[in-house]
């Protein structure tokens, strides 16, 4: 019975010691994002360009002492509800920044928004929310799921491709992918094919695509599918064929793909070597700190942190005035990595899209350029849907 | 495959065992009951709702309890049942159906009815082929579910909010929700133990243990298994319903194979065959995993070999454990 | 539907089998042998493929990776049956569960503190890269023949151990009455470490082997290891035989039900709906293979005789 009693007692001093009402004296901000199984490298990259970013800062934020408490939400919807309840309750964020992946998002957008706390996108940029469901307290910091396939479609289209073979996994993001694509492409597609998720061998598709012979192949196969698809892409001998993507060949994945990789195309909102001054700083910064290049995911959470940043210089430090914090975070009044950025009426950023080739430094590292804009200050076709303004 | 069973040990008087187990489940009900008063003196909304889900996870866990610890039928496709509670509230929610009596006899009848089908194939095989076809089919619903595009395919289905009670928002408010599971809990583990203790639960054991004789006297084992496994889909598929409600949020994720695994992990950690082990299962599990989270970011490397300390010490789970204590402090006890 | 793609993906098909075969041969004996069922199998398949990411780093070579990467994955192996899965033969299959989970939990959690959690990639030898051409306009990846090869190679090598030499016999007839052989005084616990190790060696070459068209990351093991599961029991459990007949046909018909099954169920129903229904039922292909098998075999298609 005193193993019981003791047990009992355990949980219990558990459950108190999450006790965590604190006085408003810091900006607290929790971070979810995955950090268990193969995507953790995206995850990662968030909680380190986030880190990143307050370290710059001095770790202040609009000058208020800052902490930032990391939750992992294993990829799991319903992980991710009970991980961002305690970053609201127990450690009573200010800000929640995260996810990044769109299914997470569709859990835990609602327990955000409806609590005191602003939640704010690094990555993760859903219709539904672009839409009817946009959110007064909900930000994104990175673009609507869509644009970057757009910006695939839309260069296919002006390059003159008359024929091309799209795949994507076999769920609703690769689905979403391919729409997006055809959005702007007029062409034909010879075929639209959709692999099982997390499918590792890809040498049956390859092989259609080789019998198709398409004007360009374009892909969405994000992470380790990502790595085998375009290892193996190069090995069957399709690399005379164009290959666009999206989410395929980026900082995350290049330094598996390494050579194989170089020359493919991709669609995005930045590069590593994006020119203006903060992005220089911000890239060296990050290289020193983590020894690696950073990527989308990264620029997007360090972003995301000098929005906060902006938004409580505005309010004078006044964490707890929602509605003032929330007026200044739609005035999106800092210095974006990529350059011009600002908000629609659905707090989605208003930017330019360009076109990203895959290239091998000077120093044997790879990384994504810009090669053009394809689009300008462009807005997501969701918007006109959202009745903020 | 011989499935040796942790068997509380015997040296105990049947009376007092008893009288300490049940003395034992109340106090733990009772600490339950009392939590949300304590967890208003803190993270209220989170210490509910991280127990919340560890007793949604229990009554899963005893729904599995049931056929493995007294039918001997490891299931690894269990989670397929939480999925299907979960999606007959989404489903229904999206086309305005929010009243939980509506939502909760379309989960149990589709539990039962899955249950039925694939138990009537399944039972035609046993041990590690038992667990493989339970596989099976758990996989074909998953991968169904994710091709469910009307429904939000992969990403899954936002509910617009709690299920109401005869229209009415009652499971709005968390401490309302957390009773009403509390008491489902109860009343699953009271009714699982009255079905273990019934003349259908003494077949079913009798079964495990020698099928062949049952079969002389008079059971058929299909039967008697075939109805454990559709009592214990129809219990899960509540599980399922409650889950849906406490996430707000229906995704195929929850009937992962591998979410599966973690309901026979529950099971087995606790101790298999006492019900209320699996209860202490599921919470220490999901307790243990948040715990340690907080603690590192690399917790799986704490939690993976306390796994294999508590399988390689064989008291069969912390139920067999504290069995097992117990006897050695009562014979200390004795002169 | 021209016959080259036909041919290819045949090919791809049994590339995924070979693959398949090479762990499951492992799974199935240590199943079979010492009736333990060893969730932990994916992971050693994971660690080979790490081994040779490290190995061939450091050595420059993918050869002396390799080299390298056998006895460690074997070392590793034994490893764990010593401090571990030696304490659990006999035990009931639910301990054996629940320790095998808590190491997957473990050891993939291991290789993300150790390696990172980006994929990592092996750069494919000299000697087997580039593509070969079949027949008019089939082009075909020299790695993957050669995988074949290697994997067919293997198989006969493992059939003639089992069949024709003395431990081979001791492991057949321990996989169908392990007491007796043991009564007749063979060293059991030996022979069990000796089946454990070599099993894991054969995951871990696995690994090895697909690291240069796979990218290597922390849970790769884990999808596979079911897949191997429905191999071993469509196969018969302990049956070598079984486990490659299985494997073989798992490959084949999961890629050719990708490739072609949209295609073949066009013939009933109109284009948007076939491929439709193609997606949804490709990736459940094998389940009901597995299903359909244990429903008319509920002891797989070669039960080992007890």
């Amino acid at each position: 019975m005193k193993r019981y009693m003791l047990a009992l007692a355990t949980v219990s001093a558990l459950a108190l010691s999450a006790v965590g009402a604190h006085a408003q004296d810091k900006l607290k901000i929790g971070l979810i994002v995955t950090l268990s199984g193969p995507s953790a490298v995206l995850g990662g990259q968030v909680r380190d360009g986030f880190n990143l970013a307050v370290k710059t800062l001095g770790g202040k934020l609009g000058g208020v002492e800052t902490e930032v408490v990391v939750a992992d939400d294993e990829l799991k919807p319903d992980v991710a509800v009970t991980k961002v309840k305690g970053l609201l309750e127990r450690d009573q964020v200010n800000f929640v920044v995260g996810p990044v992946f769109s299914n997470v998002l569709q859990a835990i957008h609602k327990p955000v928004t409806d609590s005191s706390a602003f939640l704010i996108s690094p990555n993760a940029g859903t219709s539904n929310f672009a839409g009817k469901q946009c959110n007064p307290n909900f930000f994104v910091t990175s673009y609507q799921n869509d644009q970057v396939h757009e910006v695939l479609g839309k260069y296919a289209q002006d390059k003159g491709f008359k024929k091309v073979f799209l795949m994507a996994p076999n769920y609703q993001a690769g689905k979403d992918s391919l729409a997006g694509f055809k959005r702007h492409f007029k062409g034909e597609v010879l075929d639209e094919v959709y692999t099982p998720l997390g499918q590792l061998d890809f040498s049956a598709e390859l092989a259609k695509i080789a019998a198709a012979k398409p004007d360009a192949f374009f892909t969405f196969m994000p992470g380790g599918m990502g790595v085998n698809l375009v290892k193996q892409y190069r090995q069957a001998g399709l690399a005379n064929i164009p290959f666009l993507s999206a989410f395929t060949t980026d900082e995350s994945t290049l330094p598996a793909q390494k050579d194989d990789a170089v020359g493919f195309l991709g669609g995005a909102n930045w590069a590593p070597n994006t020119d203006n001054p903060q992005n220089k700083a911000f890239v060296a910064a990050y290289e020193a700190a983590y020894g690696a290049v950073p990527g989308t995911y990264a620029m997007q959470a360090y972003d995301a942190a000098l929005l906060i940043d902006s938004a409580i210089k505005a309010t004078g430090g006044k964490v707890g005035d929602k509605d003032a914090v929330r007026a200044a975070l739609k005035k999106a009044n800092f210095t974006s990595l990529r350059g011009a950025f600002k908000f629609g009426n659905n707090n989605y950023p208003i930017q330019d899209f360009v076109l990203v080739k895959v290239a091998k430094r000077a120093d044997g590292k790879f990384q994504t350029e810009v090669v053009e804009t394809v689009f300008k200050d462009y807005v997501d076709v969701y918007a006109k849907e959202c009745p903020l303004n | 495959m011989s499935q040796q069973q942790a068997l509380p040990a015997t040296t105990l008087a049947p009376a007092s065992a008893a009288a300490w187990r049940v003395s034992f489940v109340a106090l733990l009900f009772v600490a339950l009951a009392l939590l949300p008063i304590a967890a208003k003196l803190g993270a209220e909304g989170y210490i509910l709702n991280l127990v919340t889900r560890a007793l949604i996870f229990a009554i899963a866990a005893i729904s599995l309890d049931l056929i493995l610890g007294h039918g001997a039928l490891v299931s690894f496709g269990h989670a397929a049942y939480l999925g299907i509670g979960s999606y007959a509230v989404g489903i229904l929610a999206s086309h305005g159906v929010e009243e939980v009596l509506l939502q909760i006899p379309v989960a149990i009848g589709a539990g039962a009815l899955f249950a039925l089908a694939t138990g009537a194939v399944s039972l035609r095989t046993s041990g590690v082929y038992y667990i493989m076809s339970t596989l099976a089919f758990g996989q074909m619903l998953y991968f169904f579910a994710v091709s469910l595009s009307a429904y939000g395919g992969d990403d899954g289905l936002t509910l617009p909010g709690r299920s109401t009670i005869l229209g009415m928002p009652l499971l709005k408010a968390d401490t309302t929700f957390y009773y009403v599971v509390l008491a489902l809990l109860g009343a699953t583990y009271v009714l699982t133990l009255r079905i273990t203790r019934s003349r259908f639960g003494r077949v079913l054991n009798g079964i495990r243990e020698n099928p062949a004789r049952m079969k002389a006297i008079g059971f058929e084992p299909f039967t008697y298994q075939l109805a454990a496994c559709i009592i214990a889909g129809a219990t899960c598929a509540l599980a399922g319903v409650l889950l849906a409600n406490q996430t707000g949020f229906v995704s195929p994720a929850y009937m992962t194979w591998q979410r599966s695994g973690e309901l026979l992990v529950m099971v087995i950690l606790g101790g298999i065959g006492s019900l209320w082990g699996a209860i202490i299962g599921a919470l220490s599990f999901l307790l243990l995993e948040e715990v340690l989270s907080l603690i590192t970011e690399q917790w799986k490397l704490i939690l993976g070999p306390f796994l294999v300390l508590v399988a390689l010490g064989g008291y069969g789970g912390i139920a067999g454990l504290a069995d097992t204590l117990r006897n050695k402090l009562v014979r200390r006890g004795q002169p | 539907m021209s016959s080259a793609l036909l041919i290819v993906q045949t090919l791809n098909g049994l590339q995924l089998g070979i693959l398949l075969f090479l762990i499951a041969a492992g799974l199935t004996l240590v199943f079979g042998v010492m009736d333990f069922i060893n969730l932990a199998h994916g992971v050693q398949y994971m660690i080979g493929a790490y081994l040779i990411a490290m190995f061939s780093a450091w050595t420059g070579s993918f050869w002396a990776g390799l080299a390298l990467t056998l006895p460690v994955a074997l070392a590793v192996g034994l490893l764990l049956e010593v401090t571990i899965f030696r304490r659990l033969y006999g035990r009931s299959h639910l301990d054996q569960v629940l320790a095998t989970f808590g190491l997957i939990l473990f050891l993939n959690q291991l290789v993300k503190t150790i390696w990172g959690a980006a994929p990592l990639s092996v750069p494919m030898p000299d000697v087997l890269s580039g593509s070969v051409r079949l027949m008019d306009g089939l082009l075909y990846p020299v790695y993957r023949i050669a995988l074949i090869g290697l994997g067919l190679t293997t198989a006969l090598l493992l059939y003639v151990l089992i069949n024709k030499t003395r431990v081979g016999m001791l492991v057949r007839a321990g996989a169908s009455n392990a007491p007796m052989v043991s009564a007749l005084g063979v060293d059991i616990g030996r022979l069990f470490m000796i089946v454990f190790g070599f099993g894991a060696m054969l995951a871990g070459f696995a690994g090895a082997m697909v690291a240069p068209i796979l990218s290597v990351e922390p849970g790769m093991g884990d999808n596979l290891l079911i897949l191997t599961f429905v191999v071993i029991v469509i196969g018969g459990i302990g049956s070598i035989r079984g486990a490659f007949i299985a494997a073989l046909l798992v490959g084949l018909i999961d890629t050719l039900g990708r490739a072609f099954g949209p295609h073949l169920l066009r013939l009933m129903l109109d284009a948007a709906s076939a491929n439709q229904a193609g997606r949804s039922l490709a990736p459940m292909l094998i389940y009901i293979l597995m299903a359909a098998v244990l429903f008319f075999r509920p002891s797989g298609l070669f039960p080992v005789k007890r």
